[in-house]
């Protein structure tokens, strides 16, 4: 089966292409920019980098902006996915989804009016075990934006590794933090994966960080060999 | 033991990790699970479980529909059976109930209709389907939403049905009825 990727570059969006790769495959990434920061659907820090990341994967983008007003951003993915569906013959898509019924839900009714397969090989997943997957499968991911007290600047640019997701359980048992970021708590960005063919080196960035959120901005980058 | 039943339309596919892993996650706080693709249950399986659960499938995905022949060990068993979306409606086939287009996506209301074990009052619950079950008068109706039937049992067998999809914000649901089938 042909698939497209809801992709947006963060560390759900890329596992859930390496599932779907597993099974089926994968024709197409699919990249919405919105431009309104607090978008309920779709991811924002540093998804420009998105156009490296396809090309570290080998796979063509199609991507849309959006102003990222909340109902009205649908539309702007509805005319990305249809594009898919002609340009790559899509038959299905796949998001990186876990726990949100609200994404699930308004991507569940757009493939079924397009006549489209849609797949969230994340949903329902452990979030812990999900972070330890990306140390298994051997991920680099960076926390690249930080929107909930007590994640702070310093957590801004770290790479997830083994003592970042232990702190990160541990904010969960004192805060009711969402350890992988489900409640848009944590955005990341993913410099490299098992598909990449090609590696992320970032050259230059900025960090913003204002009351309790913040972001790592991305200014420079380059893919380099592995 | 439980028996998760895989209905995806083959095995080993994309859908698994979506429509049946999650029911294994919540199975297994209650008692041993096993796995098996719908196309190969055997008797072995059917014999050393105590009880059934059927998946759900993708929207697209009505293979099992197409296949009551693969499904005739439902009308023999006397083992306790949940049937989930694709599940319900595969066990509507079986037993002769009419299966009708019906599209619900998204958080449902749930209306009780009969008092049952599984549930105590109305609900919210995930709906992700295309089709609906017109139950037979084999089968009595628990739970209906505004547009369709959302939960039956069968009124002589231990079979129960659900469209909606409790793996997703109704875990207790697929508790209960584990508990109920050791009962």
């Amino acid at each position: 089966m042909r698939l497209g990727v809801l992709f947006s570059g963060g560390k759900d969006s890329t596992l859930a292409l390496h599932y779907a790769a597993e099974k089926e495959e994968v024709v197409c990434l699919i990249t919405i920019f919105s431009k309104n920061k607090e978008s309920f659907m779709y991811h924002t820090p540093n998804i420009e980098i998105s156009a490296l990341q396809a090309e570290a994967l080998g796979l063509p983008q199609i991507t849309k902006t959006t102003q990222g007003e909340k109902e009205k951003e649908l539309a702007e993915l509805e005319t990305a996915i249809t594009e898919a569906a002609r340009k790559f013959k899509i038959e299905g898509l796949v998001t990186g989804a876990v726990e949100s019924v609200y994404q699930a839900e308004r991507v569940q009714r757009i493939c079924n009016r397009l006549g489209l397969w849609c797949f969230n090989p994340l949903w329902k997943h452990n979030q812990i075990a999900l972070l330890e997957e990306f140390l298994e499968k051997k991920f680099k991911v960076i926390i690249s934006g930080v929107f909930a007290y007590p994640l702070d600047e310093k957590w801004l640019g770290k790479q997830i590794d083994t003592k970042v997701i232990e702190r990160l359980v541990d904010l969960q048992q004192k805060y009711g933090l969402s350890p992988a970021g489900e409640g848009g708590e944590i955005e990341t960005t993913v410099l490299d994966a098992p598909l990449f063919k090609k590696k992320i080196e970032v050259l230059d960035n900025t960090v913003e960080f204002k009351g309790n959120s913040g972001v790592f901005i991305i200014e420079q980058a380059r893919l380099v060999s592995k | 033991m439980i028996l998760v039943v895989d209905m995806n339309w083959k095995k080993d596919s994309l859908g698994f990790y979506e429509f049946v892993l999650p029911i294994v996650k919540i199975a297994k706080t209650q008692d041993e699970c096993i796995v098996k693709h719908f196309l190969e249950i055997t008797n072995q399986d059917l014999s050393k479980c105590d009880s059934i659960v059927l998946s759900g499938t993708a929207l697209k995905d009505t293979a099992t529909l197409s296949q009551p022949e693969k499904f005739r060990w439902l009308s023999e068993t006397e083992k306790p059976v949940l049937g989930i979306c694709a599940g319900m409606e595969t066990i509507g086939v079986v037993f002769g109930a009419g299966v009708i287009r019906c599209l619900e996506i998204g958080m449902t209301q749930i209306n009780m209709m009969n008092e049952n074990p599984l549930f105590y009052a109305g609900f919210k619950a995930y709906s992700l389907h295309s089709y609906c079950v017109k139950p037979s008068g084999d089968f009595e109706v628990w739970a209906k939403s505004t547009k369709c039937v959302q939960v039956i049992k069968h009124k002589i067998k231990p079979i129960y049905s659900v469209l909606f999809h409790p793996e997703v914000r109704n875990p207790e649901l697929i508790e209960r009825f584990i508990l109920l089938s050791k009962s």
